[in-house]
């Protein structure tokens, strides 16, 4: 009887151990989460400008001795063709007109190697003869964070600028919120203020419904229905705009943003409402008047929210807004977001490269993004919490 | 006056309410009736084929169905015990106001921050490769904050009464727990496990980097291996295939048996609930 009086208390012990351990796992992923992406993501700033394993090099005598990414990708393509408008910072210039080399068969064809710049691999930088290699530097954050041009496999110098990117993706968002809000907050309305029960029944499973389909169907959807009524009604080339994405988004953000919303209206205290309505306003007076601005953090909270949830989504996006990784303008043209340049180039980066980290530097961002929208979402619902208190 | 104001603001909200819900029966209705055609017995249970122009759709069913049981063996014990630490044994203190904070932020990551994350750890990190091993704990990690969200509510509904009264008989914290608390919070339990059963089966972006095959008409046979699945396959069909026009209707199939798994798991988990509340009313 003692024996198993004490094998069943270690056994208790054991369970109530896993249980503890089971209640840090959550924190446990984040931690991990954060570890990996960052391990991932910051290695690429200690890759060279350069792919690695080549160099650019220039004659002996020429006094260029620095070429960020930007003036390698001008130069190489042609849009730089004099020496003279290649800045340097020592003010020495060179003259004349800047003779390309992409490979190393047309660095060894060229007779005169004055005005060469090429782009070859390092170890036949001697062959080619009185050539030495150009100081590209790393890959720098002002690069990433202000460069307009996101050309991961360029050579010789790929350009990571996630500008556009990140634009792109605050742009979709932002135009799928405003065209959520006007029917997020009639819903809200409607269902805690004005249904009757059967019609909440009725309403409510719908909405979650919403929120259950997955994504990729609604990028489907998406693609079939609203890119040709998109590309049909403003006549454009190509229905894979931004439009598009915000309309899609703009549905997949209602539920978070109608319950939220709806939650907070009815959290409004009925003694509030009576005294709205016995010193004469009516019901729509009260909404408004009363209902709206007690609510009015719960409201912003969801808007936040659903803020949150069209920049993280990915599949959707990535069918119906066309992923062209250009500064956005107008509402019409295609764009392309964080979530969609993961998915749609991580399969072809390879494992472990320049572009492979920079994909990982996009999900930290995304991941920063979506952690500051939680803290501003907490920061509200405390706020709003603390305001009832004190009344 | 006053009145008119209402009456005309009420209307413009019950329109604009009423126009959500048209949203979601377009959707539905345009994927089921252009879908149901293309569904047949046969579409269900063979190889695709020609391209992706033809045959089925076996191997993606296959594949998600492993992937969502996979993700739930994972997350459903641990998403449950986590449940139960949060509800029964942690107090008030910071510790616990720190665990719900992560536990709020890991819902909030977007899924293919989750797809990177499963890619640099089970499948380069501890080398299981793309393999069904990689998809499930992803997505299982995905949902696991669902999990223990649905585990704590429905604890909370059990009330302390049945708690005082297992522990006074005698009971230990434990046994009072497995015995008493958790049985009676089980159906919404379940519930919540369905609904993330919906859940794991829609998601394209964790497993597009874990385990997602473009083409493989054949069935896994162990959990190291490389499936298709239901909703990467829709993707694939409808953006990248061989003959985009040509595999429109096998995308339309494919669409209707991934909103009917939806659609069916919401029932029965509408069902359940209900099922349930009534008959904890009565006692």
């Amino acid at each position: 009887m003692a024996m198993k009086c004490g094998t069943n208390k270690i056994w208790q012990k054991i369970v109530e151990g896993c249980i503890k351990l089971s209640g840090s796992i959550s924190s446990l992923i984040v931690v991990l989460i954060i570890v990996f992406l960052f391990k991932e993501g910051l290695g690429l700033f200690s890759n060279s400008t350069v792919e690695s394993g080549y160099v650019v090099a220039v004659q002996e005598n020429n006094p260029v001795s620095h070429l960020n990414a930007e003036q390698l990708r001008l130069i190489f393509d042609g849009e730089i063709t004099r020496w003279e408008d290649v800045k340097q910072k020592s003010g020495k210039t060179f003259s004349g007109e800047i003779v390309v080399a992409h490979d190393i068969d047309q660095a060894m064809e060229q007779e005169d190697k004055t005005q060469l710049i090429a782009f070859v691999p390092k170890e036949y930088l001697n062959e080619i003869g009185n050539m030495r290699a150009v100081d590209c530097g790393n890959i720098n954050l002002s690069d990433f964070f202000a460069g307009k041009m996101w050309m991961p496999t360029a050579q010789p110098a790929p350009q990571f600028g996630v500008l556009p990117i990140i634009l792109g993706t605050l742009w979709v968002s932002l135009a799928a919120i405003i065209i959520a809000l006007p029917f997020a907050l009639s819903a809200a309305v409607y269902l805690s203020e004005i249904a009757n029960k059967r019609l909440y029944k009725f309403l409510k499973p719908a909405i979650e419904l919403l929120s259950g389909i997955p994504s990729v169907v609604y990028g489907f959807f998406g693609l079939v229905v609203i890119v040709p009524i998109i590309q049909k009604t403003f006549g454009l080339d190509v229905g894979e705009t931004a439009l598009s994405g915000a309309i899609i988004l703009a549905i997949m953000a209602l539920p978070t943003i109608i319950t939220i919303a709806e939650d907070a209206m009815r959290a409004t205290p009925d003694s509030l409402r009576e005294a709205s309505l016995a010193l004469g306003a009516n019901r729509w007076q009260t909404i408004y008047k009363v209902v709206i601005p007690h609510a009015k953090s719960g409201i912003t909270a969801g808007v936040v929210l659903g803020i949150g949830r069209a920049i993280g989504e990915t599949m959707a996006v990535l069918m119906v807004c066309g992923n062209a990784a250009v500064m956005p303008h107008t509402l019409l043209e295609p764009i392309r977001t964080i979530p969609a340049s993961i998915a749609a180039e991580l399969g072809e980066a390879p494992n472990g490269g320049a572009h492979y980290q920079a994909l990982f530097m996009l999900a930290c961002i995304l991941f920063i993004i979506t952690l500051l929208i939680n803290l501003i979402v907490d920061y509200i619902q405390h706020k709003g919490t603390i305001k009832q208190k004190s009344k | 006056m006053k009145k008119t104001k209402q009456t005309i603001a009420f209307w413009i909200i019950r329109l604009m309410s009423l126009s959500i819900l048209g949203v979601l029966v377009w959707i539905l209705a345009f994927i089921l009736v252009r879908g149901i055609g293309a569904v047949s017995w046969e579409f269900l249970t063979s190889m695709p084929d020609d391209g992706m122009t033809g045959g089925g759709i076996l191997p993606a069913i296959v594949g998600t169905i492993c992937l969502s049981v996979g993700s739930m063996i994972f997350a459903f014990p641990i998403g449950v015990l986590s449940g139960i630490y949060l509800n029964e044994y942690a107090g008030n203190g910071k510790i616990i106001r720190f665990i719900r904070m992560m536990t709020n932020n890991l819902s909030a990551i977007p899924s293919i921050v989750f797809g990177l994350f499963g890619m640099a750890l089970f499948v380069n990190g501890l080398g299981f490769g793309d393999s069904i091993l990689a998809g499930s704990l992803t997505l299982g990690i995905l949902v696991l904050p669902v999990v223990i969200r649905t585990t704590e509510e429905a604890l909370k509904q059990v009330d302390d009464s049945y708690r005082h009264g297992s522990l006074a008989l005698g009971a230990s914290k434990l046994q009072t727990i497995f015995k008493v608390v958790l049985p009676m919070a089980m159906p919404n339990v379940l519930t919540g496990l369905i609904l993330s059963l919906g859940r794991v089966s829609g998601e394209t972006a964790p497993i597009l980097f874990t385990v997602a095959a473009y083409f493989l008409p054949k069935l896994p046979t162990s959990i190291f291996d490389q499936v298709m699945a239901l909703p990467y396959h829709l993707y694939v069909l409808s953006t990248s295939g061989t003959d985009i026009e040509a595999s429109r209707s096998m995308a339309f199939g494919t669409a209707f048996v991934l909103v009917m798994i939806v659609l069916i798991l919401n029932l029965i988990a509408n069902a359940l609930r209900r099922y349930f509340s009534k008959k904890t009313k009565m006692n």
